[in-house]
């Protein structure tokens, strides 16, 4: 009774403060929070050393066991998994990547589980009162629930941020958050509204460009279902490139396009170019050093290998056409017909 | 006297320090800056916010422990108790100087110490109507819940007024690791209201104004050690448990249940490490034992395991349920300590680690730089004498008449004031007349079959179906632990009669052990665990612990005749006059005496003839036949 009382109370405050002077939902902050809990999962995966996390959170935005978070280093292992709300541990594969928006899809055999539903929704208005629901600093294990952090939406803004020293390919509209959300283990958890709805999943820890302050954003949910669909619709492409794949018929090396990519040292590299040599169809074509290649004749590829794949799987003479992001836009690369594959890798 | 420094009597009106405040509210939230635009029940809602953090704030203390920093605290009596962190209060030693929200310092002396915990209780002086915040019960607190702290963050509060920094629960039985300190933080309460240096040892409300926690440790990474969002709390239900041992100026320890555990293949926690030394074994916890549930609280994480156990203090019992091969099986545990004296005693002894004038951080996260706890093995126990004298003559006047130094214990005073309040509890439940030096107890055993005890200053004898035992009074009690079967049953009683006729003084070296629960099976029901209080006495070579009610009732005695045996455990139910049980008051009903996992016996009594002090010279003449009372309800 007298908790009941002070949930009134609060909410009345707070709807009041909001400017929202409609009703608000039935349900209270507390039931908000739980019911969004059930459909966040606690990722654990690689990591560990020299300062990065083994841990990460996502979203279930399926029933049938998808699960949405962020790309990351954190992914690049054999064994990945997810823990749900009530304790249950399930062995999670990597169904594909969003290089450009730097999302990942999980999927977990599991059936009839909470999940959020995924839509293109308006962009909140600017003072919306959100939850962030995430396993920041892993402090939840098992059965523990994600903590939850309450703020408000800021801002609707692109994305200009830099990780180190790499300034962030993504640049599309992000939600500025008054939150502290920008915590080790926070990246692809889940912003929802008063409601329960969600609106945005919690991004990679950035810093702003311009004042090298960590950034609390999100990446808004329309950004986030259409990077669904695009890694869902390009699963096939996505379920072939493994790295333990070994690449059949004669290997082809793109120095003989004039293109150096970068070392591939882990099992998903990101796909950045190293050098372009001077006077070659790659420097003519337009492609320069630390542009990052997301798509080969407009397939999607998400790593060195798959760059590599791609390109030994185009015929002699075939277009070679490369789609990279460089400053947060995509540019397409002409480098004209395909030489023959040189020496066998 | 209280030394009161008047030029930093600033009083200003904590009303305009919220209008400030909801003035940056409501701008920040867009809300029309016109009360008359606003509706009524909002404004309500928004007074009734303002009354409770200005009465939380009333009760919210500012340390200052001089050169080294300080924190903040919080008043929990109305005589002065306020509870902080242990790592707050570590570099300011006995005194310190604590200022309210009324503008006033005060002067304050440390009283007790959980070092593991994070713990300290420390006691302003000089008023007896402080203000004071009341306990909530934090096991009702839920993700999502309204909560703010009041405290002293970066130490800005110069005129004593304490900052309010807002926000929900985000989480709650936290498990925290040590992180390079013995600081466990178990079972807190995780907010992402501002938790910033400083903000150490204040209190974390509910949207009532109780107190949920204390707020003491902070994720900082990244951020240059400022607030992260991410703050954690001793939870109240822990600082209860622990709060009457604080009381009794104890370095308190955590327990340990003598046994590790770890999750199985399949999911299950299991004890995957046992002390054959440990009650737990002797109680027939074996490995790979399941482990369902531990005070009351059900086990399915290992976290949760040290969850539950990170909120007990050392000495307890408590319930365990385990499971072995498909059986469950119930038993009852003492917990042990966690370090030894001398180790705790170290912990304490080490010098401030914290820079002169800066507010102690809240222990990080993990990080680098927390603050390393313990002395070197090498170290000495307690300070050296001189250096004691020395200290001790640093300190206020008022202070000094409130501490006493003794090994073991953090400030002695506030044990015998204690341990006296309860000698007058059991004295306000004596007998009528003054008590004879002989008592006879007569009665029936479960089985209907008679039995007679007789207690004097020369000899405890006990008359049973199987023969009667003699146990004398004068010598050393450990030597006989008699009746055979029982672990000191005579001796149990003998002390025990002592305690009731001559106090706690007389009867040998007795302390105030602090509160622990009345029945240790009681856990996991409705509420939490009735507790109450406990004297510790050191007498003829045995170790005793009387369990003493709030009605002055002795409900219960332990006894030990050596430390590594079990205790006789002797249980007293009162007698119930309506039910026509008339005996003399402080006389129990029923004495039920258990030793190790066995029913030694259950003795109803029906009659008692204890000699008044009158007829006290008679002692020599035949023994006085027990006078037939109406029989209690057998």
């Amino acid at each position: 009774m007298i908790r009941r009382a002070i949930i009134a109370v609060v909410i009345g405050f707070l709807a009041g403060g909001a400017g929202d002077r409609g009703r608000v939902d039935a349900a209270s902050p507390q039931e908000t929070i739980a019911g969004a809990a059930r459909k966040v999962v606690k990722i654990h995966g690689a990591g560990g050393v020299r300062g990065l996390e083994a841990y990460q959170t996502g979203i279930l935005v399926s029933p049938t066991g998808h699960v949405v978070t962020v790309m990351s280093t954190v992914l690049d292992a054999d064994e990945l998994d997810c823990v749900l709300d009530d304790g249950r541990r399930y062995r999670a594969s990597l169904l594909g990547v969003d290089p450009q928006r730097e999302l990942a899809v999980l999927s977990i055999e599991a059936e009839e589980l909470p999940a959020f539903t995924l839509a293109a929704p308006d962009p909140v208005p600017v003072g919306t009162r959100i939850f962030a629901l995430s396993n920041l600093f892993g402090v939840a294990v098992g059965d523990e629930r994600v903590s939850a952090q309450h703020g408000v939406v800021s801002a609707f803004v692109p994305l200009e941020a830099r990780r180190g020293s790499y300034e962030v390919p993504y640049r599309g509209d992000v939600y500025i958050l008054d939150c502290t959300t920008n915590n080790p283990g926070s990246p692809g958890g889940a912003v929802v509204d008063w409601r329960g709805r969600l609106i945005g999943m919690l991004g990679k820890e950035l810093r702003a460009s311009g004042s090298g302050i960590w950034l609390n954003y999100a990446i808004p949910a329309a950004s986030l279902a259409s990077g669904y669909a695009d890694i869902i619709s390009g699963t096939t492409s996505s379920d072939t490139e493994s790295p333990s794949n070994e690449i059949m018929g004669p290997g082809f090396d793109p120095a003989a396009l004039g293109l150096v990519l970068v070392p591939d040292l882990l099992d998903r590299t990101p796909p950045f170019i190293e050098t372009v040599a001077a006077d070659s169809p790659a420097a003519r074509s337009g492609l320069r050093a630390d542009d990052l290649v997301i798509a080969v004749g407009g397939r999607s590829v998400a790593s060195r290998a798959a760059v590599q794949q791609a390109l030994s799987s185009l015929a002699e003479g075939d277009a070679v056409r490369l789609s990279v992001v460089r400053g947060g836009a995509i540019v397409d690369c002409n480098l004209g017909p395909r030489p023959a594959a040189g020496r066998k890798r | 006297m209280q030394s009161m420094v008047t030029s930093l009597m600033v009083r200003r009106l904590t009303a305009r320090f919220f209008a400030w405040c909801l003035a940056g509210i409501a701008a920040i939230a867009g809300m029309p800056a016109q009360a008359s635009d606003v509706a009524p029940t909002v404004l309500d809602a928004q007074q009734q916010r303002i009354d409770i953090m200005q009465r939380a704030a009333s009760a919210a203390v500012a340390i200052f422990a001089g050169e080294a920093g300080g924190g903040s605290g919080v008043l929990i009596s109305s005589a002065g108790y306020a509870l902080t962190n242990f790592h707050v209060v570590q570099p300011a030693g006995v005194a310190m100087k604590c200022g309210l929200a009324d503008g006033r310092l005060y002067d304050a002396v440390l009283v007790g110490l959980d070092p593991t915990g994070d713990v300290a209780l420390v006691k302003l002086l000089g008023r007896d109507d402080f203000p004071f915040a009341e306990f909530a019960n934090s096991d009702d607190v839920e993700v999502g819940d309204f909560c703010f702290a009041a405290g002293n963050p970066f130490l800005l509060a110069t005129d004593f007024q304490p900052s309010i920094s807002a926000g929900i629960v985000s989480g709650t039985r936290r498990y925290q690791f040590p992180a390079g300190t013995i600081l466990e933080y178990a079972d807190c309460l995780q907010v992402d209201a501002a938790i910033n240096p400083g903000n150490s040892g204040g209190g974390l409300f509910d949207a009532q104004g109780r107190l949920i926690g204390v707020n003491g440790r902070a994720s900082f990474e990244k951020r240059g050690r400022v607030n992260v969002g991410v703050g954690y709390a001793i939870s109240a239900n822990q600082l209860r448990n622990f709060l009457g041992l604080l009381k009794g100026g104890r370095l308190v320890d955590h327990a340990t249940l003598g046994a590790t555990v770890a999750t199985s293949a399949d999911g299950r926690v299991v004890v995957s490490d046992i002390l054959e030394s440990s009650d737990a074994w002797k109680r027939g916890l074996r490995y790979d034992d399941e482990i369902v549930s531990l005070a009351g609280r059900s086990v399915r994480t290992v976290n949760a395991f040290k969850n539950i156990l990170g909120t007990l203090p050392a000495g307890w019992q408590v319930p365990l349920v385990y499971r072995r091969g498909g059986r469950r099986e119930e038993i009852v545990v003492r917990l042990s300590s966690v370090h030894t004296a001398a180790e705790l005693a170290n912990i304490v002894e080490g010098k401030p680690k914290i820079p002169a004038g800066q507010p102690p951080m809240p222990p990080e996260h993990g990080g680098p730089g927390a603050p390393k706890e313990g002395g070197g093995p090498g170290k000495g126990g307690g300070p050296k004498e001189p250096e004691e004298q020395q200290r001790r003559a640093q300190l206020p006047e008022d202070v000094k008449a409130v501490y006493e130094s003794r090994r073991g214990f953090t400030n002695y005073h506030f044990n015998t004031v204690e341990r006296d309040r309860v000698a007058r509890l059991i004295a306000a439940d004596g007998l009528a007349a003054p008590l004879g030096p002989r008592w006879v107890l007569a009665g029936r055993l479960a089985t209907g079959q008679a039995f007679r005890i007789e207690l004097s200053d020369t000899e405890g004898v006990i008359d049973l179906p199987t023969g009667t035992t003699r146990v004398d009074a004068t010598g050393e009690l450990d030597i006989n632990p008699s009746p055979p079967g029982s672990g000191g049953m005579l001796a149990a009683l003998l002390v025990w009669r002592r305690l009731l006729r001559e106090g706690p003084e007389p009867l040998g070296r007795t302390s105030y052990w602090g509160t622990a629960p009345l029945d240790p099976r009681s856990f996991g029901e409705a509420g939490e665990p009735r507790l109450v209080d406990m004297l510790e006495s050191s007498v003829a070579g045995v170790e005793a612990r009387f369990t003493v009610g709030n009605d002055g009732f002795v409900n219960g005695i332990e006894l030990w005749t050596a430390p590594d045996v079990d205790p006789c455990v002797v249980r007293f139910t009162a007698a119930e006059p309506d039910r026509g049980q008339n005996l003399p008051k402080g006389i129990p009903a029923v004495i039920e005496v258990r030793h190790g996992d066995e029913l030694f016996g259950e003795f109803q009594v029906e009659h008692a003839a204890l000699e008044t002090a009158a007829n006290e010279t008679g002692a020599d003449g035949p023994a006085p036949e027990p006078q037939a009372l109406p029989g209690g309800g057998t």
